[in-house]
């Protein structure tokens, strides 16, 4: 744990300053609250007892100026508590930020999409509220505690041992209150998601629902996690709620222990009326303190999974690195797996490629056939080295992919992932992820290799047309037609297309075949489909079958030898296109 | 168009709509307090008119001790001091009586925590369940017109601020009122020149404490604004990482980022700022007007100016400094109460929604056979028929459940003014295999929709079996129809359960035979758990096209009369898809089965398939008719498309 917060907390860096800043202010107002009863009773015993007005006024001015000089202090306590708390969450932000964007595809595949927002968002405002209640109330709690029995100490040691034995049973009370109702929270909240989810899975899922008239019984099973719900947050709660009766129940006690003793030591002249009445005063202080310190520690605790959460995005280093002398030229377009083994998790039993031997000649365009979970996208992501091998070696262009540099290796191996995405921004704007540089002229040049500026062309903005958010605004054709335009702007040496035309209709389909073998010879193009009409022109076909080569070589020769191959075909016979895609365009 | 809505909503994603912050503008606040309170008071009304009374004692306990301050030291210390041989016991019975209203007022106030923790809890649980009870009653449409992410914060943070006000708000705020009032008849009865010197320093606090609010609400909103626009940044960069990867972007990202994250920390910064002022306003201001009472106080007992003593001033300056509290506490809870009314307003508003509305009276029972006449049967028979009520003369028809499916010129939108199908003419006889093809948004999805009474029509009307489906019940409408939808959403729960949603009392064997069926046997069984394996988030740790063959799956133990398949098979490779059809084909043998695809191999053997373009049926006819045709489905399937 130490270890984690440790991680965590070398992100304060330009902020230090402001969360020393911060607790010296917090103390600093603390002392001038506990200056207030002390010269109270000053005020009564050597002004109004002893009757000297002018040492009313004296003392009295005094504690104003204590009460202003708290005032500037708490507020320059909250200025730089709000700069060092907004400061940390700010480059907490930035650095996990940033480490993603070392992460490799496996670290990536690690963390869930959704779980990296959360830690970005909610875990981060999480550790911001934590950082800003231990910066302002942790050394101001204790502080006055210390402060407040201090002075009641100075004042009558006897009475203030009353504080201190209710501090010491008090603060054991709401310690074992607090875990034992944690520990009840703790066990709430995944049920509390857990319904959340149910409910989250119901909007989502209602047609499903109403199909199969399942609303009675799903309302059921709501009902049953609702009620468990209750159950335990009033377990959970009923610890909560003793919290302000015993807190009462301690200081009524304290008020008339003192009242009574108090009593007693002034008759004896132990003690002076002002005197008493100051202890009194500093009662709500020490105990409110208390209090105050179990609510950081809950705070504190709670905040601790965030924490680890966020620390094991910082500390996740990258699982490929650049080799020592990278290589920067990619000499062509060939391709070479030798005995490659292939798994996603080191220690898993069963790879995901087996004993991949293939040989690709630059320019060639290779078709990858095969059934749902055949490692096609796996065979393809070795070659940019989206992942290393675990077994064997891919070269390109002669030479192992591990001795490029990886953004070399990737700017001449283009890839059109089949979970493709586009960005916020224009067009002109999404194209130019291929390439910075690139001209308006490039960027129409490769639309219309990829058969993308018909439809282009046709919105009223044209290149400039705005894309929304994850491209919500054109259809699965289009998005893959500009998908596959970003990736030529690379001009790259090999191009891999991974289920990239599946929602673009097979006329279409076949015209941006035919603008690659006409205007991009010399790219290796790997093209990966469902539909044998996308591949049954390519120079060879890769039939995969459960992470192994089960066919390789042209059209003609896999109809004529390979089973899978023949069923394949066999089933999409004649065109074989499909309806989606045509009107509305 | 559905299928295109669908898509650009995400069901997992949940766009933060309401922001924290934002000042929430209720229509009639009025109206809204006085049907939550009914709310509250319907099933705890008792239980709530004892927490007031209890929090009545527990504050009059309170101040009836600091009260005492002013006789401990004006009757018992002040006269003890003038004698020689004190008496200490009135004393002790004095502090004795405070000390039992001490005990008092500490037995209320649990006795009124616990009771709220009831009411709160309660009244929470029961609110959820009437809120899913009656979405779950909702027509489709609700779901389609309401961001998914909206519905889902009503459950989490509506409900959230409304425990917040039952539970805190107004108890406090009761609390608080009680204990402002008490307190000031208190004051008022110590002494009233320094009762308006507290007056004056409150006002002073609150006008201060409005200052900084202001200005911190003023940058909170601007805080939310940018949170969203940096959360909106991480989500579309988290999401496309990959790419981002694979183009070599990390830079430019980096910067876009770092651009937002410094606009968020600025109003962060100042938002945090100006609110972390309001504590130490209002305890050092409370400490000026605590030192001010004192000085005039002082001065005031000095010269014994209106009889005000030394006990006096002790026990005012006690009411001074619990005076201001309650005030501020008041302040903060009225917020809390406008942000639950914006709440408990959307809270309502989905309790008002109308529900589906279903006037059906024919259902579907089981029949059997005897001598030419359908008799029913509570057991499963396997063959299925419409009791028909017939309303004039409550006479009972039984017609068989065949499939037959008429539609006869229907139209249909979504929307009154926007009409998406046109003029729709179908009929499907028992046992055919009807097939819909054509582009997207051309309105499949929406046809199949009609049949199930997802959506009613604006014109026209649909026959199942010779009756019009409005007259059918919808339950019984839908357990006729089994569907198999585009999306494929499964339940957090095992696969075992997921597949048992189509039937309920299935048992362990009809639902293995289910998944052999749909071809899921195979791997389900490689699955860690095998059928009892827990599926998570809609069924994340499988791939897209095992979770269609699990829906089939499910589809085929409901074993309905009349299949739908919407892209049922759209993600599973040719091959499996044919060994799926084959069982598929088995199943639907002698029923009717709609079925949607943009595989051509899908729909190659239907009896009919309809070609659909926007919202029309341009061509209907056998494989080998519309091929003959040369038509529009001839220039789809050859390839041969002329664009369009």
């Amino acid at each position: 744990m130490f270890r984690t917060l440790r991680t965590l907390l070398k992100e304060v860096k330009e902020y230090k300053r402001a969360s020393i800043a911060t607790p010296v202010y917090m103390i600093l107002e603390v002392a001038m609250e506990m200056v207030i009863p002390f010269l109270m009773a000053s005020i009564i015993d050597d002004g109004v007892n002893a009757g000297n007005m002018a040492h009313i006024y004296k003392v009295g001015g005094i504690m104003i100026a204590a009460a202003f000089l708290g005032l500037v202090a708490g507020l320059l306590g909250g200025r730089y508590g709000a700069k060092a708390s907004a400061g940390f969450a700010k480059n907490l932000r930035e650095a996990m930020f940033n480490n993603i964007q070392t992460y490799s595809f496996a670290n990536i595949d690690k963390f869930s999409t959704a779980g990296l927002v959360t830690r970005l968002t909610t875990d981060v405002t999480n550790i911001q509220m934590a950082y800003q209640m231990t910066l302002r109330m942790f050394m101001r709690a204790p502080a006055s505690l210390l402060c407040a029995m201090a002075i009641a100490f100075t004042i009558n040691a006897r009475l203030a041992s009353i504080y201190l034995i209710a501090v010491l049973i008090l603060g054991v009370l709401l310690f074992f209150i607090i875990r034992h109702a944690t520990q009840y929270f703790m066990m709430a909240f995944p049920k509390y998601d857990a319904l959340n989810a149910s409910v989250q899975e119901n909007v989502s899922a209602i047609r499903v629902v109403k199909a199969y008239v399942r609303e009675e019984h799903e309302t059921g099973k709501f009902k049953k996690a609702s009620q468990n719900i209750y159950d335990i947050f009033v377990k959970a709660e009923k610890n909560v709620i003793v919290n302000a009766p015993l807190m009462q129940t301690t200081v009524y006690t304290c008020i008339l222990l003192i009242s009574w003793l108090g009593a007693k030591m002034i008759v004896s002249s132990e003690l002076t009326t002002g005197q008493m009445m100051s202890l009194l005063a500093y009662c709500m202080n020490i105990l409110m303190s208390l209090m105050m310190l179990s609510m950081v520690f809950v705070m504190i605790s709670m905040s601790t999974a965030s924490v680890k959460r966020i620390a094991e995005v910082l500390n996740e280093t990258s699982t490929l690195t650049n080799p020592a002398c990278p290589v920067t030229e990619v000499a062509d377009g060939s391709v070479e797996f030798r005995n490659v083994d292939f798994a996603y998790h080191r220690d898993s039993t069963e790879p995901v490629l087996k004993d991949i031997n293939i040989k690709v000649n630059s320019g060639e365009t290779i078709g990858i056939i095969g059934g749902t979970g055949s490692a096609k996208t796996s065979f393809v992501n070795l070659i940019s080295r989206l992942y290393d091998v675990t077994e064997g070696e891919v070269l390109v262009g002669g030479r192992n992919v591990k001795e490029y540099d990886m953004e070399a290796l990737r700017n001449q191996v283009s890839v059109v992932l089949q979970n493709n995405v586009l960005f916020s921004g224009s067009i002109l704007e999404n194209l130019r992820w291929g390439d910075k540089n690139a001209t308006d002229e490039e960027c129409m040049e490769v639309c219309r290799l990829a058969c993308a500026d018909e439809f282009i062309k046709k919105f009223p903005e044209g290149y400039h047309t705005h894309i929304e958010q994850g491209g919500s605004n054109v259809s699965g054709g289009q998005k893959q037609r500009l998908c596959i335009a970003r990736a030529l702007l690379k001009k790259p040496q090999v191009l891999i297309l991974d289920d990239s035309t599946s929602a673009v209709d097979t006329a279409t389909d076949a015209k941006i075949r035919k603008a690659f073998r006409e205007e991009i010879p010399n790219t290796t193009k790997f093209i990966i489909a469902q539909r044998i009409s996308s591949v049954q022109d390519a120079d060879r076909i890769i039939v995969m079958e459960e992470g192994r080569v089960n066919g390789f070589g042209t059209h003609e020769e896999l109809l004529e030898s390979n089973e899978i191959y023949r069923e394949v075909y066999e089933s999409q016979t004649q065109g074989g296109g499909d309806f989606d895609e045509k009107a509305g365009e | 168009m559905a299928e295109k809505k669908e898509n650009q909503m995400p069901s997992g994603k949940m766009p933060g709509r309401r922001m924290r912050g934002m000042k929430p503008t209720v229509k009639n606040p009025g109206q809204i307090i006085k049907r939550l309170m009914g709310y509250v008071f319907k099933r705890y009304g008792f239980w709530y008119f004892i927490v007031i009374i209890l929090i009545f004692v527990g504050v009059l306990a309170n101040v009836q001790g600091t009260m005492f301050m002013k006789n401990l030291i004006d009757e018992y210390i002040t006269p003890f001091l003038l004698t020689d041989n004190p008496d200490f016991t009135p004393l002790a019975h004095a502090i004795g009586r405070v000390a039992l209203f001490y005990a008092i007022g500490v037995a209320s106030v649990y006795a009124y925590n616990r009771i709220m923790v009831n009411i709160t809890q309660g009244t929470q649980r029961e609110l959820r369940n009437e809120l899913f009870e009656h979405m779950q009653k909702l027509p489709v449409k609700y779901f389609d017109t309401h961001a998914h992410g909206d519905i889902m914060s009503i459950y989490t943070n509506d409900i959230d601020t409304l425990r917040q006000m039952i539970s805190q708000s107004i108890p406090q705020i009761i609390n608080s009122g009680v204990t402002i009032i008490s307190v000031f008849v208190s004051m008022l009865i110590l002494n009233i020149p320094l009762t308006v010197v507290t007056l004056i320093m409150v006002g002073v606090m609150l006008f201060c404490t409005k200052q900084a609010t202001g200005q911190s609400g003023k940058y909170f909103i601007e805080q939310q604004t940018n949170i969203g626009a940096l959360n909106g940044h991480i989500e579309e960069m988290m999401n496309g990482q990959k790419v981002v990867k694979v183009f070599c972007h990390e830079e430019e990202s980096k910067k876009e980022f770092k651009e937002l994250n410094d606009r968020l920390f600025v109003s962060a910064d100042k938002a945090n700022t100006f609110a972390n002022f309001l504590g130490p306003i209002n305890a050092q201001l409370g400490n000026v007007s605590y030192v001010v009472c004192a000085i005039v106080g002082g001065v005031l007992a000095l010269n014994g100016i209106g009889g005000f003593t030394l006990g006096g001033l002790a026990s005012f300056l006690t009411f001074n400094k619990s005076f201001s509290m309650p005030i501020n506490q008041i302040s903060q809870q009225l917020n809390a109460v406008i942000m639950a009314m914006a709440g408990a307003d959307r809270i309502f508003k989905l309790l008002d929604e109308e529900i589906e509305a279903d006037n059906g009276y024919v259902t579907l029972v089981n029949v059997t056979e005897e001598n030419g006449k359908l008799l029913e049967s509570d057991k499963r028979t396997g063959r299925w028929a419409w009791k028909h009520v017939h309303q004039a003369d409550k006479s009972v028809d039984y017609v068989e459940v065949k499939g037959d499916v008429v539609f006869d010129g229907v139209d249909f939108g979504y929307n009154d003014d926007k009409i998406v199908l046109h003029d729709v003419k179908l009929f499907a006889e028992p046992g055919q295999k009807i097939a819909f093809v054509g582009s997207t948004g051309a309105g499949k999805t929406t046809i199949t929709n009609l049949i199930n009474r997802f959506y009613d029509i604006q014109d026209g009307k649909i026959r199942y079996d010779g009756i019009n489906v409005n007259k059918i019940k919808k339950a019984d409408l839908r357990r006729s129809l089994g569907i198999v939808l585009q999306d494929t959403h499964l339940f957090t729960g095992t696969v075992k359960e997921n597949i048992r949603f189509g039937k309920l009392n299935a048992t362990d064997d009809e639902i293995v035979a289910a998944a052999k069926l749909a071809n899921a046997d195979g791997f389900i069984r490689r699955l860690p758990d095998g059928y009892d394996t827990l599926l998570t988030g809609d069924g994340a740790n499988l791939s897209q096209g095992q979770r269609q063959l699990l829906a089939i799956a499910r589809a085929a133990v409901a074993d309905p009369p009349v299949l739908i398949l919407d892209e049922a098979t759209s993600s599973i490779d040719t091959r499996t898809e044919r060994i799926v059809q084959d069982g598929m084909d088995k199943l639907m043998n002698g029923r009717t089965t709609f079925v949607i695809a943009h595989r051509l191999s899908t729909v190659r053997n239907s009896d009919c398939i309809m070609v659909l373009e926007q919202g029309r049926i341009i061509e209907r006819g056998t494989h080998d008719q519309l091929i003959e045709e040369k038509g529009k489905y001839y220039q789809l399937y050859t390839g041969n498309s002329i664009s369009a």
